[in-house]
């Protein structure tokens, strides 16, 4: 059966030995078999169907032909009458064979076409719960090469090699019975002829897997050092490398090629070596059989040797295919292995038990609409609170949410052993603007990637208007905060589909009051279908600028009380830079914000700007405090002047 | 198309052509087996005494066994050259065809690398070439297999009882049309299947990438209804292909059953003579195995079509590489060296595609003097890259000229051209290697003797020289804090500095040519402003001769340059010193008020 891609045999970086084969074979076999035990059942049962009809009762209708119909006719003993009875019952035995071949055939697609599915999307829903971590410490190249290269893997093994080792066997099985029952004393010769074969095979194929393996190094070589040039290529160019560039390809290439050839080779004479064993095979036991017949040994007749010699051929093939398929299954043993441990990937945890509920305000009576209590309620009302129940004391407390955050002496590193934030203090009232300048790597995208909770910290506290961060419902914190990346990702499909991401259940105006919020309106109504533009790759059709005031869209839509604004960098140019700022500082009015900013004019009108240096806070307060302190803030801010 | 991509077979054309022929030899003995079979059942082993009694005749098996043997023998032969002749054909064509791609990108301009990604490229050199490198193999042994089976088996039935052997062709006939039906039909199926299984992996991608969105909005729940949505219509689009396919098992199935049957009863009449013609039992053995040779290898012919379709893909995209002419070569006579670092624009219009009616850069008309700074300014899209990128012919313009040194750059050598105007790209890379191999990037070639050796004095004096460099470009403060200074090792892609030292390493990498025009194209952007600050006093004070141009987002990157051009839309809105387009422009002087004066600019800076 073709699968879908004529992808490469091999995937990149496959190491062909894998380790505990037999443990990831018995729980691929689970994963695979426990669901559709009643298929594979059925799948057995056609396969023992079709080889008892087809190959056992097709080769025995040669030898009753031969054997006891043309030489009864000829004796008389039988009559044509006869031999077309056990014509029409051997064709009966072979419709029912062809059917549950066919049945087979059938359920096999839905088997191969249901696992792939099942893994797919196995991988991909265990996938989307596995922390940020793990897509920091994994190649989206690798990851991407688990849906494809190993599931291609996977496919072919349950596809083609299972129910070939399962037919070869069956047929192995049952044809070696037939031999014993013909001739016990010729199934010792079958025996050892196979015995060398299987002998023959295995040498050759050890040396065909030791040049695989040299073939996978160098494939993986070869490979490292293209993908490395091809994305460098204009800088080859602008260097005049070329030449060097061919040169060290060569080198890799003739590696790739000799390996490769030499694996090709021994992988090739198998087959033959092995067929003509097969001939070798029958001669010997024509010659053994026919003796004995001749001489009446084991009471052989010589239309039983027919037959016999014809099985003997019939049991070369699936030997054959049982080592040929050995080589593919250890494959996808090593592609199982794989995705294995993307499945058994820690998933982020989540202890959180505090929700956010609709709410609304219930005014006490003769306050004057200032003492308020709050109350859940099914409603979209605008006004959100915690729901937070107390385990010691079976209450349930509801506070509204107003965007209060305090850090509390956070420490954080991505790894136990080097912390890249250190003492981390501050707190944001709600509404208040917060700004976070400093240089790379000083950990501003850190800190707000810790409010959120895409990392937990190592120690400190983190409290969302009063509430430690780690009692909130994970999903439920992100709810209430708005983030616009720095780097802008957007999804295939339309602008109106891409602005709704933030709020799934908006209704088209809603979008486009989100899209002139931030000044995403004037464009988005210039592009060919407007709202229904198709973006792909990326957005790969749109400018920096206009992908970054979509995803301020996106983020207005959400409508959250807390806002993280990571600056683009990149170069945008003035104009739309000013209606990004612009977008930014409609969106921000009346939250809590943090900003992540790179320009000075985001940055003056803070409540507080937080200078960091190697993850500490070096120096804190508002523009004139900093300037004034003369610190490091005051280098950065005249910087641009001493540069000029 | 295929002869173009045959072409490469180059060398190997002996064993391309070895291979079938020893695939013949094998499948010839694999067609006489039959017959020694034959005779061996015919006349060993049920040869009859003149009673007419089987007795069997011991001799004539052992007489038949032995030339079966040697029929092994030869087959094996046959067999094992087949392998060896094929696995060297096919992997050899691999390797020219790899070689021939990378040799051919190399010679690409970046017009022509602008027409692929990445991606694209890595996967033509690598999958695609493996996946025509076993249609090759398959072509080689297989496809002339089935045939000479095929045709080989028809002629022996055919000799045996061409009455019978009739039935045969009949069968083959009808099983050739059923089987290209289901073919034809499945083929379209998975054509039409193939493109959602890549959109399907491509929204993958699309996750993997925006992970932090998804986490964000919390919308894994959104992001897998999504993905169960199109993996369940992979699953119902695959199976309905697939399940075409199954039709082929059981229409062989029939036709070869059919065929053993029907010869069974008729073979069975002849040989008890009722129809007067004579054949014996061998005969019946031997029919009815090459009965089984021909159906099979028209099975196997209409697998190898479907696998070659399969790769069809592959060949097509690898051909696209072939196919692509670079469009920037080396003159006829070029010349070898470049006067000074003086740049001329003389009317130039550049599109970036031919036909394309906008032009991208119009009517530009400079002119700089050897030794100037300029700085150049201007909004994304303003196409200030692509103006820079024209000088060292990068590009080729499309109206007018681009003049270096007073002659027009499509008359030098490239090589020359390229070390005399050092560019600091962009979207620049790093090479996985240590920090020295990387600065020797920029060291120039040998022009004679360019395969010796290099002395240790000569080593000495480049490292000296890249040194040198990365003071220039304040790059020697970071390396030397390094552990191993400048024997450190950088991963791919430069991932282990940070993008203000890979900045600083790119610059100086630039700088160890020694170039007559130094081009950085907003190559300090992660730089802080003090050190930038530093970088080019250390240009203006230490290479005084190299023109050098320096494109810029930060206004303090260019307000000192000697000269400075405002970039509009492709067009020039402005030259001239910092006072004169204070004054003077508008575009400017916005920049400049927004920049400056409380309004200025972190970026990223601090990095010392």
């Amino acid at each position: 059966m073709p699968g879908p891609m004529g992808r490469g045999p091999m995937p990149r970086g496959m190491k062909p030995t894998v380790k505990n084969p037999g443990k990831i074979l018995k729980r691929l076999i689970k994963y695979m078999v426990l669901d559709n035990l009643a298929l594979w059942i059925c799948v057995c049962a056609c396969i023992g169907i079709t080889v008892f009809c087809m190959t056992v009762k097709g080769t025995l209708f040669t030898r009753q032909l031969l054997d006891v119909y043309i030489p009864g006719i000829q004796a008389g003993t039988k009559t044509f009458q006869d031999l077309a009875n056990e014509i029409f019952v051997t064709a009966s035995f072979i419709l029912v064979g062809i059917i549950s071949s066919f049945v087979q055939a059938r359920i096999m697609v839905r088997i191969t076409q249901g696992f792939q599915r099942k893994l797919r999307d196995d991988m991909f829903e265990h996938m989307e719960s596995l922390p940020i971590k793990y897509f920091d410490t994994h190649s989206h190249g690798d990851i991407m090469s688990l849906y494809t290269n190993d599931v291609d893997t996977m496919r072919q093994m349950v596809s083609q090699s299972i129910p070939q080792f399962l037919n070869s066997i069956i047929t192995i099985v049952s044809v070696s019975i037939s031999m014993i029952i013909l001739s016990p004393l010729l199934m010792i010769v079958s025996v050892v002829m196979i015995a060398i074969m299987l002998i023959t095979t295995k040498k050759i194929s050890g040396k065909s897997g030791k040049y695989f393996v040299k073939q996978q190094k160098a494939v993986g070589a070869l490979n490292g050092f293209v993908e490395e040039m091809m994305s460098g290529q204009k800088v080859v160019k602008v260097f005049c490398h070329e030449d060097k560039n061919i040169e060290d390809f060569d080198k890799l290439n003739n590696e790739l090629f000799d390996s490769a050839n030499n694996a090709n080779r021994f992988a090739n004479i198998i087959m033959p070596i092995n067929a003509q064993l097969g001939n070798v095979s029958y001669v010997v036991l024509a010659i053994v059989g026919g003796m004995m017949a001749i001489n009446g040994v084991g009471g052989l007749e010589l239309g039983a040797l027919i037959s016999y010699l014809t099985f003997n051929r019939q049991l070369n093939m699936p030997i054959n295919q049982i080592s040929m398929q050995v080589n593919s299954i250890i494959m996808a043993l090593a592609g199982g292995d794989r995705i294995f441990q993307l499945m058994d990937e820690k998933p982020e945890t989540d202890e959180g038990y505090v929700t956010l509920v609709n709410a609304k305000k219930v005014y006490k009576p003769g306050s004057e609409n200032k003492e308020y209590t709050i109350e859940e309620t099914d409603e979209r009302t605008g006004v959100w609170a915690w729901k937070h129940y107390h385990k010691a004391d079976g209450t349930t407390t509801y506070k509204e949410l107003q965007g209060d955050v305090v850090f509390d002496d956070v420490d954080f590193g991505y790894t136990e052993e080097k912390m890249v934030l250190h003492d981390i203090k501050l707190f944001a009232t709600p509404g208040q603007k917060i700004a976070f300048v400093g240089s790379t790597g000083a950990g501003k995208t850190t800190i707000t990637n810790l409010i959120n909770r895409f990392y937990d910290i190592q120690d400190g506290k983190i409290r969302y208007d009063g509430i430690n961060v780690n009692k909130i419902k994970k999903a439920d914190l992100r709810h209430s905060l708005g983030i616009v990346l720095q780097e802008t990702h957007l999804f295939t499909g339309t602008v109106m589909e891409n602005i709704r991401y933030g709020k799934l259940d908006a209704t088209d105006d809603e979008v486009k009051a989100a899209a002139k919020l931030a000044n995403a309106d004037s464009f988005i109504r210039r592009l060919p279908d407007g709202y229904n533009t198709m973006l792909t790759g990326d957005g790969a059709n749109l400018s920096q600028g206009q992908r970054q005031l979509l995803a301020i869209a996106r983020a207005a839509i959400a409508d959250p009380p807390v806002l993280i604004l990571d600056e683009a960098t990149s170069s945008i140019d003035t104009r739309t830079e000013k209606l990004v700022q612009e977008g930014m500082d409609k969106l921000m009015k009346g939250r809590t914000t943090f900003v992540i900013a790179h320009r000075l004019s985001t940055v003056k009108n803070s409540d507080c700007i937080m200078v960091l240096e190697q993850g500490r806070i070096i120096e804190r307060g508002t523009h004139d405090q900093l300037i004034e302190e003369k610190g490091k803030y005051y280098q950065l801010y005249t910087g641009n002047q001493i540069a000029g | 198309m295929i002869r173009r991509l045959l072409s490469y077979v180059k060398e190997y054309k002996k064993e391309s052509i070895l291979t079938p022929l020893s695939m013949i030899i094998e499948v010839a003995m694999e067609m006489v087996v039959p017959m020694l079979m034959a005779s061996l059942v015919n006349d060993g082993i049920n040869a009859r005494n003149e009673a007419g009694e089987v007795v069997g005749d011991m001799q004539h098996i052992i007489l038949i066994g032995v030339f079966m043997i040697v029929a092994a023998l030869i087959g094996l032969a046959g067999g094992i050259m087949g392998g060896v002749f094929g696995a060297k054909a096919s992997t050899g064509f691999a390797k020219n065809l790899r070689k021939g791609m990378f040799d051919r990108i190399q010679t690409f301009s970046f017009k022509n690398i602008d027409k692929f990604s990445t991606a694209g490229l890595v996967t033509r050199l690598t999958t695609d070439v493996n996946n025509v490198q076993n249609a090759y193999q398959m072509i080689l042994r297989m496809c002339m297999r089935s045939p000479m089976t095929f045709v080989i088996a028809l002629v022996m039935s055919f000799t045996i009882k061409p009455s019978l052997a009739l039935i045969y062709l009949i069968a083959v006939i009808i099983l050739g049309c059923i089987l290209a039906f289901i073919i034809s039909k499945a083929m379209k199926a998975f054509e039409q299947a193939f493109p959602k299984y890549d959109e399907l992996n491509a929204s993958v991608q699309e996750n993997v990438n925006a992970i932090r969105v998804v986490k964000a909005y919390v919308r894994e729940d959104h992001e897998k209804k999504k993905f169960k949505t199109a993996s369940n219509n992979i699953y119902k689009i695959f199976s309905a292909a697939e399940k075409l396919t199954t039709f082929n098992g059981p229409a062989m199935s029939i036709t070869v059953y059919t065929c053993i049957l029907l010869i069974s009863w008729l073979g069975a009449k002849m040989i008890i003579n009722t129809f007067e013609v004579d054949l014996n039992l061998g005969d019946l053995t031997a029919l009815l195995s090459y009965c089984m040779s021909i159906l099979m290898s028209l099975m196997m012919f209409s697998m190898i079509f479907i696998m070659l379709t399969m790769s069809a893909a592959s060949v097509r995209r690898i051909n696209e590489v072939l196919a692509e002419e670079p469009d920037i070569v080396n003159p006829e006579n070029p010349i070898m060296e470049v006067k000074d670092g003086s740049i001329v624009f003389k009317n130039v219009n550049f599109r970036y595609n031919k036909d394309g009616k906008e032009n991208v850069l119009s009517n530009i008309n400079i002119n700089i003097e050897s030794g100037e700074t300029i700085g150049i300014i201007g909004g994304t899209g303003s196409a200030k890259s692509t103006l820079v990128n024209l000088i060292s012919r990068l590009y080729d313009v499309n109206d007018g000229a681009v003049l270096v040194g007073g002659k027009d750059v499509r008359e030098y050598d490239l090589e020359v051209l390229r070390d005399e105007v050092s560019v600091v790209l962009q979207k620049n890379v790093l090479f996985s290697g240590t920090i020295m191999d990387n600065l020797r990037w920029g060291v120039r070639k040998k022009k004679d003797g360019a395969n010796q050796p290099e002395t240790p004095q000569e080593k000495a004096e480049i490292e000296a020289e890249c040194i040198r460099a990365c003071k220039l470009a304040c790059a020697d403060e970071f390396i030397e804090r390094m552990p191993d200074k400048y024997e450190t090792y950088i991963e791919q892609g430069g991932t282990n500095v940070s993008g203000g030292q890979k900045q600083r390493l790119c610059i100086a990498r630039a700088l160890v040519k020694k170039p007559k025009i130094l081009i950085l194209d907003d190559s300090t952007s992660a730089v802080d402003t003090a050190t930038d600050a530093k970088i080019r006093k250390a240009f203006a004070e230490e290479i005084p001769g190299t023109t050098k141009l320096i494109i810029a987002q930060r206004i303090s990157s260019v307000m000192n340059a000697d000269r400075i051009i405002v970039m509009e839309d492709g067009k020039i809105n402005g030259f001239g010193t910092h006072d004169e387009l204070l004054k003077s422009n508008e575009i400017y002087r916005d920049v400049y008020e927004s920049q400056t004066g409380g309004n200025g600019d972190f970026d990223e800076g601090g990095e010392h």
